[in-house]
């Protein structure tokens, strides 16, 4: 028991630990609150933590090319937009009124592995000729890339829906499927089950697909390759020397990176049944992801993902809630006149809304000011923070 | 015993109107510890950097261990056998002591990306594998105490000896040491001999450039000067003491 | 040894950043110079044949007065991306951070400018446009709001970006996206997110056969005598020269007694006047902005920075020029739908075949 208390100690000790702790709790409490709470409606809960759980996937991912080998892309919607199409091209009807004239309707879970071959595959295209470049141009270059390519999903409408994009794709399927309470029914086990319109299956099956990429991606970053990685990042001329080589590390973590943006984007498309090209902007999903993962604390997996889901929840449900609430309160506390118009006052709700930018702005500035190196950073940096710098040592063994 | 392990033929590089190096042929034999030394920008650093593949020479060609390696990549040259460390120290900031180390064995495992991903067993016995052997270069070096500890946290003569460590943790058959003195108190250029004597006996070749010229003295048995890119001087320490030219060189013409 | 470390010390300080990079640029150059020069060559003359060859029937069918209809309009768009790139260039320069807030700050200086044209005290009208009675208005109005877009700009650097100058290499990057849509927050709460009527002051007379027009002559003029104002400031002033050495090596510039905040401050104020400029001349040509505009132009300033070689004021210049007749051609003879794709695929070509740009970094490769 002493020992079970010491080990109990040593993990509150751990910070990584108690945030996986508290993670996985959330998986299951979560469902639990909502059924509670919501009733009939939980399924709205569930639905925006499955949405939540596409950011985290995407911010694992795009972690291991920013965080891990220090290689900045912008264009990450990009991969991400590359998924969600093969999704919806293969795995609907859409293809059938191409001058294809036939319908293409491969399972989700072929064109899961698909998009992430299609998006890595053009990540080591895009990468090959890049990756020489110095970090900042590389940037840039995944800039317009990240640009052209829903651009492209957009005029190309013979093919891809244009704006409209395509709609109506699969439900994926499973052979066997288990139901009980929670879905309103009695225990029992149904074959062929299409996902259809319930968040309860893209629940679970977000929540399998970010635990085992939390686990691939601490894999690789304690393997020969994550360390490769870390050193092309610290320092490419001296890890080169060590016999690394930075080209190819450098192809397989925007690979890699982009690996996890393709599968992302099929479950996207699969769970919301249908998409279009304003969906994969540089302002709504790649730089988004970039300051979940940022924010979050680079290079640390549980502070990414606390990152994607703290920013995904601001931006998705308490900046758009805040008028709400504040006309609430301001009716509680008997201000309810300023919820109404009034000349240029477009009530309350309304300007408040009309502050969402400014809010999010005003967070994204606040939190990096206050810490520059995310909320929670990879324990050697915080080590290191705490420690002090480099120039006391090097004082130290001269005068010793 | 006395064929050469390196041999630089002709090596010239120029940088836009500036020639670092100028026209320098030697050999360096296997199993010798060997010395460059040289004023302040006589172009020593720059040879170190054609031989490793940093620079692409000019001119001129360089053999190591029978094979041409002129203007091969660094990380080709390093896993041929050729490891180095660096004048300005440059360890792995953000990295662990012994994660350093390990970045150094990269070239010689096998785990393939596959391996990394699932964490296969053999990539775990290989892991260990690895582990155990940067840890004995660690006590060989005399750091296996910091092994956990973070490499811009350690002391500048331990980083220094570091920056060797993780140099063998690449096999390599030739040790480029670029002024691993530079900074050192007396003790610890002392330890550094001692270290240079004994990765001598245990096969290497060592080719370093010093300053010191204790050390230079006290461990190489020939020595190479290079003043201005051109080679001045080549031989024993005895010989090269007495080279009028080097003399000259280190002291000024008209002394 | 003794008092041996301080020697030491300021050797490490200055070789690790120096001497670094200084082998990285060197075994880059090593590496391409040989093949670039010739590879990039032959591509550069194989697409641009082919962009030839494929354009010229057009050209040809089309006449030539819509030639230089096209060319007149590119070179005033140009110039508007002109002054946008120059502040990406210098703050990219000088301070290595892509500022994302950049093309805001130009929308900004459109938003500023919207009340002050219409003030009683000058009271200018489209009525009253066209004759010469709007030019002393007009300078008025340009330098009040390069003034106040050049402090807001100022105080901006101030508070999101001078903080985090030692902190990791991401965190202005994001401030730089907070602030971005922070103005256009400010800017959405204060017009709306709709498109706005920006009057049409500027005289339409035409000439040459009705290709060139007053407008495209007077936006040229005023670019040209901006980016005049700034190469003389950059270049004949003491804190334009102070400017130029931060860039090059921000610690001997402090080590000879450069005000490294001060000389950063200014870079940050002059961006923000020249994208003011551009905000105010792209009201006055094209007649409508709204809150969301800065981003997608910003961007493609970007890339004419990036294209003249990013950190090259004249790279920038030129860069804008060339921009804005690329894409007025694509306008006008293929299809503006793929605009934008053309843009950015000659960025990620010229960053592949040729990543100093044009010109090239003036500052060698630190």
């Amino acid at each position: 028991m002493p020992r079970l208390l010491r080990r109990a100690r040593g993990l509150t000790r751990n910070r990584d630990a108690i945030i996986y702790a508290i993670l996985i709790a959330g998986v299951f409490i979560v469902p639990a609150i909502a059924n509670f709470t919501q009733g009939t409606s939980s399924g709205v809960v569930l639905d925006q933590v499955a949405n939540a759980g596409v950011f985290v996937l995407l911010a694992i991912g795009l972690n291991i090319v920013v965080g891990f080998a220090g290689l900045l892309d912008l264009g990450y919607a990009a991969f991400f937009a590359i998924g969600a199409y093969t999704y919806a091209m293969f795995g609907s009807g859409w293809l059938d009124v191409t001058a294809l004239h036939h319908a293409v309707h491969i399972p989700f879970w072929i064109l899961l592995f698909v998009g992430m071959g299609l998006a890595a595959l053009s990540g080591a295209i895009l990468g090959a000729p890049t990756l020489r470049l110095r970090g900042d141009y590389l940037a840039i270059v995944t800039l317009g890339f990240g640009e052209i390519v829903p651009r492209i999903f957009r005029i190309k409408i013979e093919w891809t829906g244009g704006i409209n994009g395509i709609t109506a794709l699969d439900q994926p399927t499973l052979p066997v499927w288990f139901t009980g309470p929670w879905a309103g029914q009695d225990f029992g086990i149904t074959r062929n089950q299409v996902f259809g319109l319930d968040p309860v299956p893209y629940y679970i099956l977000i929540v399998i697909l970010i635990a085992v990429s939390v686990v691939l991606a601490s894999n690789l970053y304690r393997s020969r390759l994550g360390r490769a990685w870390m050193a092309i990042r610290e320092d490419e001329v001296a890890a080169a020397a060590m016999g690394v080589n930075p080209v190819t590390i450098k192809l397989l973590a925007f690979s890699i990176g982009a690996s996890f943006s393709g599968f992302a984007g099929v479950f996207f498309a699969a769970k919301l049944g249908g998409i279009d090209p304003t969906l994969f902007g540089f302002q709504n999903i790649s730089i988004v992801i970039l300051v979940m993962v940022v924010l979050g604390g680079m290079g640390n997996i549980s502070g990414v993902i606390v990152g994607a889901i703290g920013v995904y929840f601001l931006q998705n449900v308490i900046i758009p809630q805040l008028p709400t609430w504040t006309t609430g309160a301001a009716s509680s506390v008997g201000l309810s006149f300023l919820n109404n118009p009034n000349g240029d006052w477009a009530g309350l709700g309304d300007e408040v809304q009309r502050l969402n930018f400014i809010i999010f702005g005003l967070i994204l500035v606040g939190t990096m000011l206050f810490r520059p190196q995310g909320l929670f950073p990879s324990q050697l940096r915080q080590a290191e923070l705490q420690k002090g710098t480099s120039d006391q040592s090097v004082f130290d063994a001269s005068t010793s | 015993m006395n064929e050469p392990i390196l041999s630089i033929h002709g090596l010239t590089k120029r940088f836009l109107g500036l020639t670092a190096v100028d026209n320098v042929t030697f050999d360096v034999k296997r199993n010798e510890i060997f010395a460059l030394i040289g004023p302040n920008g006589a172009g020593k650093t720059t040879l170190f950097n054609c031989v490793t593949g940093l620079f692409a020479p000019t001119l001129g060609r360089v053999v190591f261990d029978g094979s041409e390696i002129t203007g091969t990549r660094p990380h080709r040259v390093a896993k041929l056998g050729i490891a180095r460390t660096f004048q300005n120290i440059r360890l792995f900031d953000y990295m662990t002591v012994i994660e350093n180390v390990l970045v150094g064995e990269h070239a010689r495992m096998h785990a393939k990306l596959w391996d990394s991903v699932f964490k296969t067993p053999q990539e775990r016995r290989e892991e260990a594998h690895v582990r155990e052997r940067a840890r004995e270069l660690l006590k060989f070096v005399g750091l296996e105490k910091h092994a956990e500890s973070y490499a811009r946290n350690l002391p500048y003569g331990q980083q220094r000896r570091l920056e060797i460590a993780r140099a063998l943790a690449t096999d390599p058959k030739l040790l480029l040491l670029d002024e691993p003195a530079a900074g050192f108190t007396p003790q610890e250029k002392a330890e550094l001999m001692q270290l240079v004597q004994r990765l001598r006996e245990q096969g290497l070749t060592i080719f370093m450039i010093e300053h010191d010229m204790k050390i230079v003295m006290g461990v190489s048995e020939r020595i190479v000067v290079l003043d201005h890119g051109e080679k001045i001087a080549e031989g024993t320490p005895e010989v090269v003491r007495r080279d009028q030219r080097v003399i000259e060189a280190y002291l000024g013409k008209s002394a | 040894m003794g008092g041996g470390f301080g020697p030491l010390l300021s050797f490490l300080a200055t070789t690790r950043g120096g001497l670094d990079g200084h082998l990285v640029g060197a075994l880059r150059k090593a590496r391409s110079s040989v093949q670039s020069s010739l590879v990039t060559r032959v591509i550069g003359i194989a697409l641009a044949a082919v962009v030839i060859i494929y354009l010229s029937p057009k050209v040809y069918a089309l006449g030539p007065s819509y030639f230089l209809r096209i060319v007149a309009v590119g070179v005033a768009l140009g110039a508007i991306y002109a002054l946008i790139a120059i502040g990406y260039t210098m703050v990219y320069g000088i301070v290595e951070l892509i500022n994302f807030a950049h093309g805001d700050v130009f929308t900004l200086g459109a938003f500023i400018s919207l009340p002050l044209l219409v003030t009683p005290f000058w009271h200018l009208t489209e009525e009253t446009g066209g004759g010469w009675g709007i030019v002393l208005p007009l300078i008025a109005v340009f330098l009040i709001v390069m003034l106040i877009t050049g402090l807001i700009n100022v105080g901006i650097e101030r508070v999101a970006y001078r903080p985090l100058r030692n902190a990791p290499r991401l965190a202005p990057l994001i401030t730089a996206v907070g602030v971005s849509f922070f103005l256009e927050g400010v800017m959405y709460l204060w017009k709306g997110a709709v498109n706005l009527h920006y009057p049409d002051l500027l005289p339409s007379n035409r000439f040459v056969g009705g290709t060139f027009s007053a407008k495209d002559v007077i936006v040229i003029v005023a670019a040209v005598i901006l980016v005049a104002g700034l190469a003389f400031f950059v270049n004949q002033t003491k804190l334009g020269k102070a400017m130029r050495a931060t860039a090059q090596d921000r610690d001997a510039a402090r080590l000879m007694g450069i005000n490294i905040d001060r000389t950063i401050s200014a870079t940050f104020f002059i961006g923000a006047v020249l994208a003011a400029a551009g905000g105010i001349t792209y009201g006055l040509y094209i007649n409508s902005v709204n809150n969301g505009l800065g981003f997608p132009i910003g961007l493609v300033a970007f890339t004419a920075a990036v294209f003249g070689g990013i950190g090259n004021i004249p790279g920038a210049a030129l860069g804008g020029l060339i921009i804005g007749l690329i894409r007025a051609t694509n306008d006008g003879y293929v299809d503006p739908q793929w605009t934008d794709v053309v843009t950015f695929a000659i960025l990620i070509l010229v960053l592949t075949l040729r990543p100093t740009g044009l010109l090239g970094m003036r500052v060698p490769e630190k």
